[in-house]
This record gives C-alpha cells, sequence and structure tokens, in this order.
C-alpha cells in the first residue's frame, strides 16, 4: 500500500436523504460498480481524495526508486544488476502512468510534486528506512512490493476508472517484482555463506515492522476510511489487508527459514489467522510526521533533482519554441 | 598480436566501456531532471549493461581461464579494464551527462554498424541487437545536445563547456591502435579511417545544428583507457561497483 491517511475531508457519512440529487445518483452509480470516468460529475470530495491517494502513490513510485538506487551502483552479479534497472525503471513507468491518472482529475503534477517537496504531501512511510545491505533489494521486493500488491490487487476494483485500469497494469509487474525479490532472498538462503544468510535476516529484522505498517493505522483509528470505502476508493480495511499480507507472507518466511521480530506472531487454529503482535505506533506517527531515519534525505534528493534540473526543462521548452517558430517561418 | 588475441582484448574492450558508462549511469538513479528523464536514462544503462554481459560472456569463452561475465566484470582491477576513457568521466551537470553520452554514442552506433558485418558471426550477432539499441541512444543524446545547446543562454553556455571539457578524452574513440588495425584487417572490427570519418561527420554535423564550437581537430587528447590506463576516476567507480564480491569472495550465490 503507497497511500497512508488519505484525508477525506468527511467527518461522517452522509445518508441518501441529505445527498443531492447528483450525490445521490452518483452513489448509486458507485453502489452497482459502473466506474466513475473523468467526464461524469462527481463529488468535490471524492475527486480530491482521488488526488490526494494517487498522487500519494505516484510520490512513493519515486521517492521508492532512492533506497533500490542506494545499491543499484553495487549490485552483487550482472543479473541481479540489471533486474534492479529494470524494477526501478518499471518505478519511474509507475509514476508516470499514476500522475497521468491523477491529472484526469484536473490536479498538476508540477503542482503536486512542489507539495511533495515542501513536505506537504505524504508518500508511503517505508521508503523513509534506510537500505543498509544487498538482501534489502530481495526484502524490499519480497515485503514492500508484496504489502504493495496486497492493496492494490483490491484497488483494481476501486470505483474511478483511469486509477482502477493503472493498478491492473502495475500489478502485474509488482508480482514480477515480488518473486524477483524473493527469489534474491532464497538464492541467499539456500546456496549462500553464513554471512549472506546473516544478511538475509538482518533485512527481515529491519523490515518485518515498517511493512506492516504500510497499511496504515487501525480501523478504529483510520478516520477517513469509512468514507473511502463508501465511495469504493478503498474495498477493505487497513487492518484486513495487513491480515491477508500476515497471512500469505509468514508460510513464506518459515520456506525461507527465517524468522520475524515478532515473539507473538502465531497461527490461531481457531481463527484460520496468524496472530502477531502490536505495531510501534509511535514509530509510524513520527515517520509520517518526518521523522523517520531518511525522510530529510529522501526529500533533499528529489527537491535537488527537481530544482537543479529546472535550467534543463527550461532549455527544453525554449527549444521546442523555437522549433515552432522556426517551422512557421518556413 | 595474432588475431585470436586482439579479439580477447578487443571484447573487452567493448564491453567495458558498456558497463563502465552504464554504471554512470546508474548513480543518476533518482536525481535526473524530470521523471521521463528518469526512465530514459535507467532504460539506456540497462542496455548497456546489458550488451557489456553478452560482450563479457564471449570474451569469458575465449579467454577460457575459469572466469565467467561476472567474474570479467566484477574482480578485474582498474589496470585490467579496457574501457574509454570518455566513459569513466563523472556525470557532473546534465550537458555533460549528454554529451558524454552523445560522443560515446556516435562512436558506438558506428562500431556496431560495422559490426553487424564482421566476419566473427558471434560478434556480428551481438552486434546487430545492440545496434537497435545503440540507435535509440544516439537520437536521444543528439536531442538532448540540440535542445541544451539551442536552448537558454544559460544551458547553451553549460552545453558548450560539456563540449569543452569532454573534447579530449573523444581523440580515443576515433585512433587505432594495434588491436585495432589488426580487428580491421580480420575483418572482425570497424575500418579505423571510416570510424573517424563518420565519427567527426556526424558529430560536427549535430554541433553544428546545435549552435556549439567543436574542439579543434589537433587538439592535445588525453588516451590510454584502451591499454588500462585510466583517469583516477575508474579507481572509485569498480571500489564502490565491486565492493560485495571484494568483501564476500567466498560467496558464490547471490
Amino acid at each position: 500500500m503507497y497511500a497512508q491517511l488519505v484525508e477525506t475531508g468527511a467527518k461522517r457519512l452522509k445518508t441518501k436523504e441529505e445527498m443531492s440529487p447528483e450525490e445521490r445518483e452518483f452513489q448509486e452509480k458507485v453502489d452497482a460498480e459502473t466506474k466513475i470516468e473523468p467526464k461524469n460529475w462527481m463529488p468535490e470530495g471524492y475527486r480530491k481524495t482521488l488526488v490526494r491517494q494517487i498522487s500519494q502513490h505516484a510520490h512513493s513510485e519515486v521517492v521508492g526508486m532512492l533506497p533500490e538506487g542506494n545499491w543499484v551502483t553495487r549490485a552483487p552479479t550482472l543479473k541481479r544488476k540489471l533486474q534492479l534497472m529494470a524494477k526501478i525503471q518499471d518505478e519511474a513507468g509507475h509514476g508516470l502512468y499514476l500522475y497521468s491518472a491523477m491529472e484526469t482529475l484536473g490536479a498538476d503534477r508540477d503542482e503536486e510534486i512542489e507539495k511533495l517537496h515542501q513536505g506537504k504531501a505524504k508518500y508511503s512511510s517505508i521508503f523513509n528506512y534506510p537500505t543498509l545491505n544487498w538482501a534489502d533489494m530481495g526484502a524490499v521486493g519480497w515485503l514492500v512490493d508484496g504489502a504493495a500488491i496486497v492493496n492494490q490487487v483490491v484497488l483494481q476494483r476501486t470505483s474511478y476508472g483511469p486509477y482502477s485500469r493503472a493498478m491492473i497494469r502495475i500489478c502485474k509487474e509488482e508480482s514480477f517484482h515480488q518473486r524477483q525479490g524473493y527469489q534474491i532472498l532464497l538464492d541467499m538462503m539456500r546456496e549462500g555463506t553464513e554471512e549472506q544468510k546473516a544478511m538475509v535476516q538482518d533485512a527481515i529484522n529491519r523490515l518485518w515492522w515498517p511493512a506492516l505498517m504500510m497499511f496504515g493505522p487501525h480501523d478504529d483509528e483510520s478516520p477517513n476510511s469509512q468514507q473511502s470505502m463508501a465511495w469504493k476508493i478503498k474495498r477493505k480495511s487497513n487492518d484486513e489487508l495487513r491480515q491477508m499480507f500476515i497471512d500469505q507472507t509468514v508460510p513464506q518466511l518459515e520456506f525461507l527459514g527465517c524468522t520475524a521480530p515478532d515473539p507473538d506472531l502465531k497461527y490461531n487454529e481457531e481463527t484460520g489467522h496468524y496472530d502477531f503482535g502490536e505495531i510501534n505506533w509511535q514509530e509510524f506517527y513520527d515517520v509520517l510526521k518526518g521523522n523517520g531515519p531518511c525522510n530529510r534525505e529522501r526529500i533533499k534528493t528529489r527537491k535537488n533533482a527537481i530544482d537543479e534540473g529546472a535550467w534543463v526543462r527550461e532549455a527544453a521548452v525554449a527549444y521546442a519554441e523555437k522549433q515552432k517558430q522556426r517551422a512557421q517561418a518556413a | 598480436m595474432t588475431q585470436a588475441e586482439a579479439l580477447k582484448e578487443y571484447l573487452l574492450r567493448l564491453a567495458d566501456s558498456d558497463m563502465i558508462l552504464g554504471q554512470r549511469l546508474c548513480e543518476l538513479c533518482g536525481k535526473a531532471p524530470a521523471l521521463e528523464e528518469e526512465m530514459a536514462l535507467m532504460n539506456v544503462a540497462l542496455d548497456l549493461v546489458g550488451q557489456a554481459r553478452n560482450w563479457y560472456e564471449y570474451a569469458a569463452e575465449l579467454i577460457d581461464d575459469g572466469r565467467d561475465a561476472d567474474k570479467l566484470a566484477f574482480r578485474r582491477d582498474a589496470h585490467d579494464y579496457r574501457n574509454l576513457l570518455l566513459t569513466e568521466q563523472p556525470n557532473e551537470d546534465y550537458a555533460v551527462t549528454m554529451g558524454r553520452q552523445f560522443f560515446f554514442d556516435v562512436w558506438h552506433y558506428f562500431t556496431l554498424k560495422s559490426l553487424t558485418e564482421s566476419s566473427d558471426e558471434r560478434v556480428a550477432g551481438i552486434a546487430a541487437k545492440a545496434l537497435k539499441e545503440a540507435t535509440y541512444h544516439l537520437r536521444r543524446s543528439s536531442e538532448w545536445v540540440k535542445r541544451l545547446g539551442d536552448g537558454t543562454e544559460e544551458s547553451h553556455r553549460r552545453m558548450q563547456e560539456a563540449v569543452d571539457i569532454l573534447w579530449r578524452f573523444t581523440g580515443e574513440l576515433i585512433t587505432p591502435d594495434d588491436t585495432d588495425r589488426v580487428m580491421a584487417e580480420a575483418g572482425v572490427g570497424p575500418d579505423p579511417d571510416q570510424l573517424a570519418k563518420d565519427w567527426r561527420g556526424m558529430v560536427n554535423e549535430v554541433l553544428t545544428q546545435a549552435t556549439l564550437t567543436p574542439g579543434a581537430e589537433d587538439a592535445w587528447m588525453y588516451m590510454g583507457g584502451k591499454h588500462g590506463e585510466h583517469t583516477e576516476h575508474l579507481g572509485f567507480i569498480l571500489a564502490e561497483m565491486q565492493f560485495l564480491q571484494r568483501a564476500y569472495p567466498d560467496a558464490t550465490t547471490w
């Protein structure tokens, strides 16, 4: 999940009676699972919520390139280097694709990016953690892309057409990334040296809890969920998604021969799900507020790239303008 | 120098230049001036490292001393690297990045084009696939040189500076040595005179369109990469690129 705590602007749900005729018609369409398209009427809250959610998602793709960029220059084999480069390229593509989906709602890419650089827009908290050894490239693919997929598979059915279609395309590539990530870890655990195995366990120890935090706060602490669910922007609750992720991930963890840094993680025969310990919510809110290990570095890198590239973009515009004038003069 | 020796040397040059330029582009991850450029830079880098792998694999077969493509890429030190000095120069600003890419792409394009007709079928096969990618790279970097050269006052100044900084590394691209000559005579590699002529022709054409001034043809040229004598940059590139392989020499699977 690349969007956390997305504001809807709604304190409570409106009843059918309180809705205007347009709102009622809109809600009926959503309830009937008819996709909302850019030209359709939509409540302003719906539009704003989507802009926030899609832009957060796009920012996450772009910021998410940085922890991988940290290792792409130090990949251990040609094969792994090429895989990581292809993954990073896909992420830039996802970012572009999502910003385009966002622009169908009348938002402007540059303005939304400016909000990110000013610290006003969020991106997934996970990317504020450092990648400290090569196994992190496996663990990020497996856990982070894995958590993102759990959310995004559900978002393929989200009510807004362009977002839903973007999710379908992005999910395919992310499933591929997740398998590659898991394979990195599996190869190191099966055929690696003791040092390599220790890298894998270390990566899991550091990224396990932050991956679970990706699903956002508990349902009863998630004030915006109800409206997002009614609009079918969101299709499952944070806790439901987190449980789905845990249930599918723990067997994979055991297959690796690794452990999670959670003494309370245990299969519950009665519920058929894994029980797990409490997330450190203080850390979660700290990171969201900008106090994670890498928040400052991530934003600074992104801001510098865009600021220092201003003259390049200006040149491209000036050149295009000159070419146009030349074509007209000819 | 026998033809067999020359071929091994020549393949390493192709591979190393692709690899080092690809590595330089990897350094730019997350730092490009626009998201579209982020994608394009990584795409070009991906092509180059992919091509490097193909050349390394063929080189490893011919060298036949138990080293595979990964060992050639990650376990040779700077004095064994055969890349062009141009490819190891730092990214600096986007004008230098694109200028370096453009000078390389022109060389790469004409070299690969000639190699598609190589008497060595394996070389011809790898080159044919690589040429499609290099054709796109050249189109892209030419466009950027023109945009920056003929864009704003600032971009023109920066692009001209980039040309001036990089010019001294371009001589190596078109100055043949024994290896190049043996390869040409065997019909494996390009004719050096033709390559120099083609490179100069296209570089002059694009720079003129970009309102930029090329360096002098008789300017002093910094050479040595093809023989393992590098600038100070390569040691640092390899220190980073080969970190894991050096720190964990017992690891055989990653």
